[in-house]
């Protein structure tokens, strides 16, 4: 061994490492705790619905009051000073609680508030353990199935808080937090890996690159897939309401009436499919075309049809699909929703099925044929 | 293939989502929705329904999905592409499924007919879908924003604003509104009637399409590209040993994979010969214990002395995995390496039958290395040996050696002996990993009395029965290159990159059209109305009519709506 190869790689700072390995626990602890309590909101949300439905009802009424006597919309002309699109499309009756763009009518949840917070300080715990992880190998932590598991539930955690900002997703708390902590105990129970240096064929610029990405677009693919599922719910669920209940399977849903603090199919499927066509860019830019320029450095040939990159080709295909499902009369809606849950099924064979059993190149070696 | 909704209705060629906006302009515009009708039977007829048909969005869906299902079993057999060997072993060892996999091209899935057929009927789908509509979106781009619909109030998204009696009449609201499109980068067209009122046709986004078709182009050009980088191409391997070379020439690669149109005066004559060869390992100590990842290789260096040509300098550089070398436009990879015994067998007589490295294959990572070793030339008997090159042998335990490390710190070669035909004379070719011993006379090995046979470097084991020796002298070094040359390489990544930007254009930007109309309402004042629509998928529609309707507002006196319901 040359002494210049060795110099190359600083020790691992093992202080660091087992830092990243409390912090990586307390934060899983945390996320647990903020899914328990975003279950507890959601059982809840019965009694919550039925207040602020009667929160509602006053209002409207008060409205109607205070209405009275004058004449709507009389002249055809001239009653469209107010743009009807800047109200609720499709008339504020009762039972909406949340409107498209996922604004919530009436808004007192603190047993949320608090999940929100505890999300909030998991996250952190969650960065502060990555960013050790890391700095302890001294190189970007996303060097193997462990690492890159908790780095894509990081990016799930993250994006969830981010849109929070912007938007109430509180409703999806019990999803996203179900599957940041699936990650979290599969990376610990399935892959457990200690901090070390990675082999020769992951010392490069492009592994930062491409699993950076790939991890940003599956946390992303693990939003549309919660939010697609919650749509295919939701969807059955607003055709039982409006008369069409017949099984038993029907009847259960018609009480779920936790169902009703999230958004209709509809905007659903639509925020489903904004998020859907980023996730989309960053599959194309960080699997596809630099996964394709590191193998060309690595291997020699930009594609090669390993089985991981087979899947990696079907997932773009599947989700290329799906985008032009969305634009296909027939393919809208419940259909565009199952292509998209077929490619985060997709996603999920490509990790946990071909990178344990169809060892290819992706296991590097060091071998010839 | 998306529609135009100020196309004749019926000349639609195919469903397009954007149908419920495309509904509501046709509903503004006073058109029914037609169904599609039926083709007419004439052959042309059939030819053009056919046409349609595939290049309709339902099929280019359909095809996208059967792209994707079709490329799962390149996954799940092993491919020729990949690995040859692998394929031939799976055929040897399923004798029925075997054979009717491959008749189904199952094992050179990516070069199937079918599945060539399913992606060429999709790029021809995607060529009959880009031209027209590139045609058509130039014809938009080149002309005024469509007609005004009469209906405004039936848009997506619409606003009116009666002005107060001090404010502009419908002339000046017209080109004050046409103004402050401008300002919001639409492109604005004023239409003015005889009588003094008009309309405001405005458009913008045009790049939104421009990217669409730019990506779909982009699709082309990627395949095209691939497929002309490959008939160009070759691809080949080779093993070379320390102190040996390779000259860049067809019979010095053991492995030689031309595209279709190769010739062989595309290879350069460049040299490459390794002079020594660094293993880096890791050798972190927790607690003064072996770390976790102890013994995980870390850097492979090779070596190596090159020679760019027949008249160059000879230059001393190194290999790296991830560090390629370019040699005559060509491309050499270090995608392996390994340890190679050098061994020295005598026959019966005496004769030395074969001496020189064998070239052993690792099997974990501590480099417990698959060994075979034929020597054809020896007499009376063939021999062969079959066994495991240890780098750091211990004792597992009844005699049974293991490798604790990947460095050479205590190398055994472990060896079985067979004497017979080999089977080297029939032409068929053999893969030198693989020794077939079923035939063979076992000389020594853990099942017969004279035992296997473990060698230290340096110690020579007698064969029973007067059959000859085996030497094991020293361990050298060997790495396994690929050599690749790909013409088509960077315009397939200019084409990912033009696809790439040209998605996010498509995916990101808004197309949106606009038109506003001014008149004067029975009370005298101006009417303003105005309605936006939106193709493709839009979320900021109504973020755009609440940002126009505030510009509006700031332009002119409007009156409240409270007074208008009392007007
Ligand atoms: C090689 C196969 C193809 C791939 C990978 C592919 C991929 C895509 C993607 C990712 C989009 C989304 C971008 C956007 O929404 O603007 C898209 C849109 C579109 N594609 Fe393709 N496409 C393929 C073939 C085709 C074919 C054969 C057609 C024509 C029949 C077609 C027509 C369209 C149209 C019209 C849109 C725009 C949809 C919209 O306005 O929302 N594509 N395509």
């Amino acid at each position: 061994m040359s002494p210049l190869l060795t110099a190359q790689l600083p020790a691992i700072n093992t202080e660091l490492a087992e830092y990243s390995e409390l912090f990586t626990l307390i934060a899983a602890l945390i996320y647990t705790l903020a899914f328990i309590l975003f279950t507890v909101d959601a059982a809840r949300s019965s009694s919550t619905i039925r207040r602020v439905e009667a929160e509602l009802k006053a209002e409207a009424e008060a409205e109607q009051a205070a209405l009275a006597g004058t004449d709507i919309g009389s002249s055809a002309g001239t009653s469209h000073a107010i743009p009807p699109a800047l109200g609720t499309p499709g008339a504020a009756h009762e039972a909406e609680l949340v409107d498209d763009d996922m604004g919530y009518v009436g808004d007192r949840r603190p047993v949320a508030n608090v999940a929100v917070a505890l999300t909030i300080m998991a996250t952190a715990a969650h960065a502060f353990a990555v960013v050790t992880r890391g700095a302890a190998a001294s190189r970007w932590p996303l060097g193997n199935m462990y690492e890159f598991l908790v780095g894509a539930a990081l990016v799930v955690s993250t994006v969830y808080l981010v849109t929070l900002l912007r938007r109430d997703l509180r409703f999806l708390g019990v999803f996203v937090l179900g599957l940041v902590v699936v990650m979290m105990v599969a990376a610990t129970i399935g892959f457990p890996t200690a901090v070390g240096h990675v082999q020769p064929a992951l010392q490069s610029p492009w592994l930062a690159i491409h699993v950076s990405l790939a991890s940003l677009s599956i946390g992303l693919f693990v939003l549309t897939f919660a939010m697609n599922l919650l749509q295919l719910v939701q969807a059955r669920r607003e055709k039982v309401m409006a008369g069409g209940a017949t099984g038993w399977s029907d009847r259960i849903l018609s009480q779920w009436q936790f169902m009703r603090l999230v958004p209709n199919a509809f905007s659903l499927e639509s925020w489903a499919y904004r998020i859907n066509a980023v996730a989309f860019v960053f599959w194309t830019l960080g699997p596809m075309i630099t996964g394709a320029i590191w193998a060309q450095q690595s291997w020699g040939r930009y594609w090669g049809w390993d089985p991981k990159e087979v899947w990696t080709f079907v997932i773009w295909v599947v989700y290329a699909g799906y985008l032009h499902a969305r634009a296909t009369r027939g393919w809208t809606g419940n259909r565009a929703a199952w292509l998209s849950i077929i490619g985060f099924v997709c996603i999920i064979i490509n990790y946990a099925v071909v990178n344990v059993y169809f060892p290819g190149l992706h296991s590097y070696a060091g071998l010839p044929e | 293939m998306s529609t135009e909704y100020d196309d004749a209705p019926g000349l639609q060629p195919s469903a397009h989502r954007d149908n419920a906006r495309e509904d509501a302009l046709n509903n503004a515009q006073g058109i029914s929705k037609k169904d599609v009708t039926a083709p007419a039977l004439g052959p042309t007829e059939m030819v053009r329904w056919a046409w349609t048909q595939l290049t309709s969005m339902r099929t280019a869906l359909m095809l996208l999905l059967l792209l994707a299902i079709a490329a799962v079993p390149g996954s799940i057999f092993p491919q020729r592409v990949q690995d040859a060997f692998a394929v031939q072993t799976y055929i040897e060892d399923n004798p029925t499924l075997g054979p009717i996999l491959d008749f189904f091209q199952l094992f050179d899935v990516y070069s199937s007919v079918w599945f060539s057929a399913i992606y060429i009927l999709l790029f021809i789908s995607l060529i009959g879908c880009i031209i027209p509509r590139a045609r058509k979106h130039y014809q938009q781009m080149t002309s005024p924003p469509p007609r005004t619909p009469r209906r405004l109030e039936r848009l997506p998204e619409y606003g009116a604003l009666e002005l107060g009696s001090e404010g502009p009449s419908p002339e000046q609201a017209l080109d004050d509104a046409a103004k402050a499109l401008k300002k919001r980068r639409y492109r604005v067209d004023v239409r003015r009637n005889e009588d003094g009122t008009g309309s405001v046709g405005a458009e913008k986004g045009y790049l939104r399409e421009v990217g669409n078709i730019i990506f779909h182009v982009s699709l082309v050009g990627v395949l095209l590209f691939v497929a002309l980088g490959t008939m160009f191409s070759y691809r080949g391997q080779k093993v070379i040993v320390e102190d040996e070379g390779f000259v860049n020439a067809l019979v010095a690669y053991d492995n030689f994979y031309p595209g279709t149109w190769f010739s062989e005066d595309q290879l350069d004559p460049f040299t490459v010969q390794l002079d020594s060869f660094d293993r880096a390992f890791d050798r972190e100590l927790v607690d003064g214990e072996p770390g976790p990842h102890w013994g995980n290789a870390l850097d492979f260096n090779a070596n190596v002395t090159v020679q760019d040509g027949t008249d160059a300098e000879p230059e001393q550089t190194t290999l790296r995995v991830n560090h390629p070398l370019t040699l005559g436009g060509a491309n050499i990879f270090l995608v392996g390496n390994g340890y190679a015994p050098v061994v020295t067998v005598r026959d019966g007589e005496g004769e030395v039958a074969f001496s020189g490295p064998v070239i052993t294959r690792p099997d974990d990572a501590t480099y417990t290395s698959m060994t075979v070793i034929k020597a054809p030339d020896a007499a009376p008997e063939q021999l062969g040996f079959v066994g495991l090159l240890l780098p750091t042998a211990v004792d597992a335990g009844d005699g049974l050696g293991i490798s604790v490390d990947p460095e050479l710190q205590n190398p055994e070669l472990h060896l079985n002996a067979y004497a017979g035909d080999l089977g080297l004379d029939d032409g068929v070719p053999q893969n030198v990993y693989v020794l077939d011993t079923d035939d063979l006379e076992v000389l020594n090995s853990r099942e017969v009395a004279a035992g296997g046979i473990t060698l230290s470097p340096g110690e020579t084991h007698q064969l029973p029965g007067d059959m000859g020796s085996v030497e094991f002298e020293e361990v050298q070094d060997y790495i396994a290159i690929d050599i690749t040359y790909d013409p088509g390489e960077t315009a397939v990544l200019v084409f990912a990159l033009t696809a790439t930007g040209g998605l996010i254009a498509s995916l990101y930007l808004r197309r949106r059209r606009i038109w506003v109309t001014a008149e004067s309402n029975d009370a005298g004042r101006t009417l303003v109305q105005y309605g936006l629509l939106s193709r493709g998928e839009d979320f900021g529609l109504r973020h755009e009519n609440i940002a126009l309707r505030a510009q509006f507002e700031e332009t002119w006196p409007v009156r409240p709506p409270e007074e208008n319901t009392h007007s």
